[in-house]
Formats: C-alpha cells, sequence, structure tokens
C-alpha cells in the first residue's frame, strides 16, 4: 500500500535533485530554470499529498496557486535570459562573472 | 453588499486601490500616444500617496481583517506599510532625472515600482501561508524584472538573472517549508497554526518546515547565509533601482519574517530563536568586515546593509515585545539614512557621466560643503554615533537584547558596530581629507530635498523620538 510517506519520500527526492541542480551544474541557466520547476513541482507533491492524507482542500488550492504563480516565473526567468544572451551572447553558467567580491 | 461585508473588502481597499490604479496607468501608458514617462511616473506617486493617506485614514485603527483572516490590518502593518509606501514613492521621486539622463526612462519602471509595492503591502498584511506566498511572488516577481530594467546593460541583466534564480531558489524554499508546516498543523492560517502548535511539543517535521521558510526569509531581507545576490545587484542594477531594493522591500521582507515568528511559531519560539540569532550574528560580522575592502560605493552599500539586517534581527532574536519595538524604530531610521545616502549617490554626476567610486568622493568638502555634511551625517548615523539616529537604533535593538537575556548577541553586536565604524568613516576621511577630485554637477532638487530632509531627521531625532517610539509601540504591540 502507498501511502503518505512515499508521496513525502519522492517529494523530498524530487526536492534535493532541485537544489543540486542548481548549485551543482556549470553548463547551462537552462538546466538551472527546469531545477527551479523540479522544486516547485516537489512542493505540490507534498501539497497535494498532505492535503489528500488530511482531507483538507486548502492544499490543493495552494497547490493550484503555485501552479500558476510558477508558470509567471518561468516567463520572467526566460525574459531575463533572453536579455542576458543579447548583451554577453552565451548563457553558460561559468561566464555569469562580470561582477565579483 | 453583504459580500464586501463577509470578505471584509474594507481592510483589503488601499491594496484594491493600488491595483487599479498600477493597471490604469499600464493602459495609459500603452494605449495613449502623448504620454510620457515623466507623467506615468508622478501619476504612480501620487497613486502611492493616495494609498498612503487611505492607509492612515481609512483603515481605522484597531484590528481588522480580509478573506478570513489571510489579509490582517493591524498597527504593525499600518506602520510598516507606511513606512514602505513612503520608501517606493521618495525612490521614484529620485529616478525621474538619473532615468532620462540615461535614456531608461520607460513607461514600465513606475508601473513595476506600484506592483512591487503592491506585493509589499500583501506581505505585511498577510495572515496566511498562502498569502504570504502570493504577497511575496507579487514583490519578487516585480523585482526581477526592475533589476534587470537597464536591458543593454550587460552588467544590469546579469543583477537580473542571478537576482531571478537565487530569488527563485529561495522562494522554492520557503514553499516547500511552507508545505511541511500545512502537513503537520492541518492549517494554513497563521492564527490556525498557532493554535494547533499550543502545548504540543515541536516535531522534527515542524522544525524542519520552520528552518525552511526562515530560509527563504532570510534570502528576502538579504541575512547571512543568504545574502550573495545583494552586492551584485545592488552594483550591477542601476543606482535609483538599487536605491528602491535597499528601502521599501527590506521593510516588507523584514515585517514578514517578523509577522511569521511570532505569530503562528510563538509557540516554537525555542525553533528558531537560535538560527534568528546566529543569522543575525553572522550579518553583522559578514556585512562589518566584507565592506572594508571595497571600492564601489554601491557595493559598500549592499555589504552596509546586509550589516544593518543583522541588527534590526537582534530585535526579532529578542522574541519580546520590546525587541520588536527596537526592530521597528531600527527600520524606520534604517529607511530614512538609506534614502539619503541614495540621495547623495545619484547627485554624484560629472560632466553628465554617473560616477560610483569611492574615490570619486574624493575632497568633497572642498567642492561642495552641503553634499559632503550630508553624507558624513548619513555615515556617522551608519556608524551608530550619538547623538545621531543611528545610535538610538542600535541602542534600542541591543537594550532589548539585554532584556531578553542575549548578553553574547549584544555583544558580539556592538563589536561588529565598532568594526563597521571603520569603513564608515574611511568615506569620511575620502571626503574632508584627501586631493580634491573634478568637481560634481550640481544636484537636482529633488535629490536636494531628500538629502537635507533625511539629514534633519538624522540630527534630530531625539526632539521626534518621543512620538515615534510610542508609534512603534503600538505597532509592536498589536503583534503580541
Amino acid at each position: 500500500m502507498i501511502g503518505l510517506s512515499h508521496y513525502l519520500t519522492v517529494a523530498a527526492v524530487l526536492f534535493t535533485i532541485g537544489i543540486f541542480g542548481i548549485f551543482l551544474n556549470r553548463k547551462n541557466v537552462i538546466i538551472i530554470m527546469m531545477s527551479i520547476e523540479l522544486m516547485l513541482l516537489a512542493v505540490n507533491i507534498n501539497l497535494v499529498a498532505f492535503s489528500t492524507t488530511l482531507q483538507d482542500l486548502a492544499g490543493q488550492v495552494f497547490a493550484l496557486l503555485v501552479l500558476t504563480v510558477a508558470a509567471g516565473e518561468a516567463a520572467i526567468g526566460l525574459a531575463i535570459l533572453v536579455t542576458y544572451y543579447r548583451n554577453r551572447g552565451s548563457i553558460a553558467v561559468e561566464d555569469i562573472n562580470m561582477m565579483k567580491g | 453588499m453583504s459580500i464586501v461585508h463577509n470578505l471584509g473588502l474594507a481592510a483589503i481597499f488601499p491594496e484594491i486601490a493600488l491595483a487599479l490604479l498600477a493597471m490604469l496607468l499600464l493602459m495609459e501608458g500603452v494605449f495613449s500616444k502623448r504620454v510620457t514617462p515623466a507623467a506615468i511616473r508622478w501619476g504612480a506617486i501620487a497613486a502611492i500617496v493616495a494609498v498612503g493617506l487611505m492607509v492612515v485614514w481609512k483603515s481605522g485603527t484597531g484590528l481588522s481583517t480580509a478573506f478570513a483572516g489571510a489579509f490582517i490590518v493591524d498597527p504593525f502593518a499600518r506602520f510598516m506599510k507606511v513606512l514602505a509606501l513612503a520608501g517606493s514613492a521618495i525612490t521614484l521621486a529620485m529616478s525621474g532625472k538619473y532615468l532620462a539622463r540615461t535614456k531608461m526612462d520607460s513607461n514600465e519602471y513606475p508601473v513595476l515600482v506600484l506592483l512591487a509595492t503592491l506585493g509589499m503591502m500583501l506581505m505585511i498584511s498577510a495572515g496566511d501561508l498562502i498569502s504570504l506566498y502570493l504577497g511575496l511572488e507579487l514583490q519578487s516577481l516585480a523585482l526581477y524584472v526592475v533589476a534587470a530594467i537597464n536591458r543593454d546593460s550587460v552588467k544590469a541583466s546579469e543583477a537580473g538573472l542571478k537576482y531571478f534564480v537565487l530569488g527563485s531558489l529561495s522562494s522554492g524554499m520557503l514553499l516547500y517549508g511552507a508545505s511541511l508546516v500545512y502537513g503537520v498543523t492541518g492549517h494554513t492560517g497563521f492564527a490556525t497554526i498557532a493554535d494547533a502548535i499550543a502545548g504540543q511539543p515541536t516535531s522534527l517535521a515542524l522544525v524542519f518546515g520552520i528552518v525552511f521558510i526562515m530560509a527563504g526569509l532570510a534570502f528576502k531581507v538579504s541575512a547571512v547565509p543568504f545574502h550573495m545576490w545583494t552586492p551584485d545587484v545592488y552594483e550591477g542594477a542601476p543606482t535609483p533601482v538599487t536605491a528602491f531594493f535597499a528601502s521599501a522591500p527590506k521593510l516588507a521582507a523584514i515585517a514578514l519574517f517578523t509577522r511569521v515568528m511570532v505569530g503562528p511559531f510563538a509557540h516554537a519560539t525555542q525553533a528558531w530563536q537560535q538560527i534568528a540569532i546566529f543569522i543575525s550574528f553572522a550579518s553583522m560580522a559578514l556585512g562589518a568586515f566584507a565592506a572594508i575592502g571595497q571600492t564601489n560605493i554601491k557595493r559598500l552599500l549592499a555589504y552596509s546593509s546586509i550589516a544593518n539586517m543583522g541588527f534590526a534581527l537582534v530585535g526579532l532574536a529578542a522574541g519580546t515585545v520590546e525587541g520588536v519595538q527596537g526592530m521597528l524604530v531600527y527600520m524606520l531610521i534604517y529607511l530614512v539614512t538609506t534614502l539619503g545616502t541614495f540621495a547623495c549617490i545619484l547627485a554624484m554626476r560629472r560632466k553628465g557621466i554617473y560616477v560610483e567610486q569611492i574615490s570619486d568622493l574624493a575632497g568633497l568638502s572642498r567642492r561642495d560643503k552641503g553634499l559632503a555634511f550630508v553624507l558624513a551625517m548619513m555615515m556617522f548615523s551608519l556608524a551608530g554615533i550619538p547623538p545621531l539616529a543611528g545610535f538610538f537604533g542600535k541602542l534600542f535593538v541591543f537594550m532589548a537584547a539585554v532584556k531578553a537575556g542575549l548578553y553574547a548577541l549584544a555583544i558580539l553586536g556592538v563589536l561588529a558596530s565598532v568594526i563597521g565604524a571603520y569603513y564608515y568613516l574611511r568615506v569620511i576621511k575620502v571626503m574632508y581629507f584627501d586631493e580634491p577630485a573634478e568637481a560634481f554637477d550640481g544636484a537636482d532638487m529633488e535629490l536636494a530635498i531628500v538629502a537635507y530632509a533625511s539629514c534633519a531627521f538624522v540630527i534630530g531625532f531625539i526632539v521626534v523620538a518621543q512620538p515615534l517610539v510610542g508609534w512603534a509601540t503600538g505597532a509592536a504591540q498589536s503583534l503580541f
């Protein structure tokens, strides 16, 4: 029988993969964006799993709002990435180093 | 009218008005052929002032809520909203000439600032994990764009990109924490979460939830160890945008931080107090040491703001009414000092080009006595020299920490403040004792007004302290 703890474990694993994807990835900013989405979706699994277990709708409402905001966030992120690419000619993570110190 | 009454829409009326005005200005900018960016900007300032007056006079004096407690208006919210609105309006007014001269003036900028301000008001009034998240994201999404508003600059778009990536990471952590808190308590409303936690032993999952939420909020106030974005964004973004970032969003974020910690988690103090003490101390220490080697004044102020958030968090770490009251006074003084300092930085213009190195200030006292005096007062205040305002801000938070028994934190804070004084005094030394560099063009009228007004406040704080501290006390008491 698949219970709450299984869902929470999957969510925790996805969330961790998302965080590591941001910090270990040295290649491409697009991968960072995918990692961010992964983190938000892991949270949604958590919310929906809790919502079903608790028999409480608030968690699913929260999940829907998170999905909506995530879409807006991705759109803004890609827009900023496009302006960055036009100025720098590259979206490699190691090239994001104009300012330091 | 019953639906208006049931949802409590009267409480949220200022926010609704601000949202509508922002959309109206956006439409005006898009469809009207004759409208200029300056007109939109002054329209936005008028909108903020109007909403500020509504917050002061139309939202009552006690506690009122909307949407079944998801939106709270209490004296604390009013205090912070007035400060945040003032920060937004003044930085907008200061931004005009800079944006026009650097050919960055656009209809979108004031609208984005309005939307970010709306997000801040929602954050300050959040009474539910969902409204907390939505307010935070409305503010953050607008700020990501504002950071990269100078589309043709590599530095500005890099600042926007860094801010976006780290900001989304912190939102994700905050959300994960929120989902755990929801799972443990079964509620998303702050009041019901507090009831669910009361009297129970704090479970490990709840501690994890609180820690993740704190990590997300610490990012928004740029506290160590989530401060990495601050220096880069401050340096890369255009100076008026940096002034905005340093003022209103910080107030909103620290208000949210306080509300979440002393509201829903009031009965789990032992779970968060240690972390609050750590991030407060780490911010003060890093802000003091890392600023020493800086040559860019915006970068210097970034580290200064990290240290300032550390001092403000001392009040929160105390977790008492006095602590929150001290924090509110500290944030009020921080806001005024920041606005005054950035007014001076925006006046650093030589032959039409804006400069931002500390060495550009060399010998300023012999070229422009007024500007040098104002900046010197701001630096003395930030360093915490009595009898200027900054000294009293620190006094209030450290007294609260001592009363709450946090002696070590208070002593370390004073030491960090002494180390921090070094780099503030260095700016004064450069202005008063170095060989003069070439003269600046004269300061614009708005900048001069803001600079002299904040200088007068910083010097005359003792005179106006009584009513301001009383106001902050009322605001702090409403949280407990």
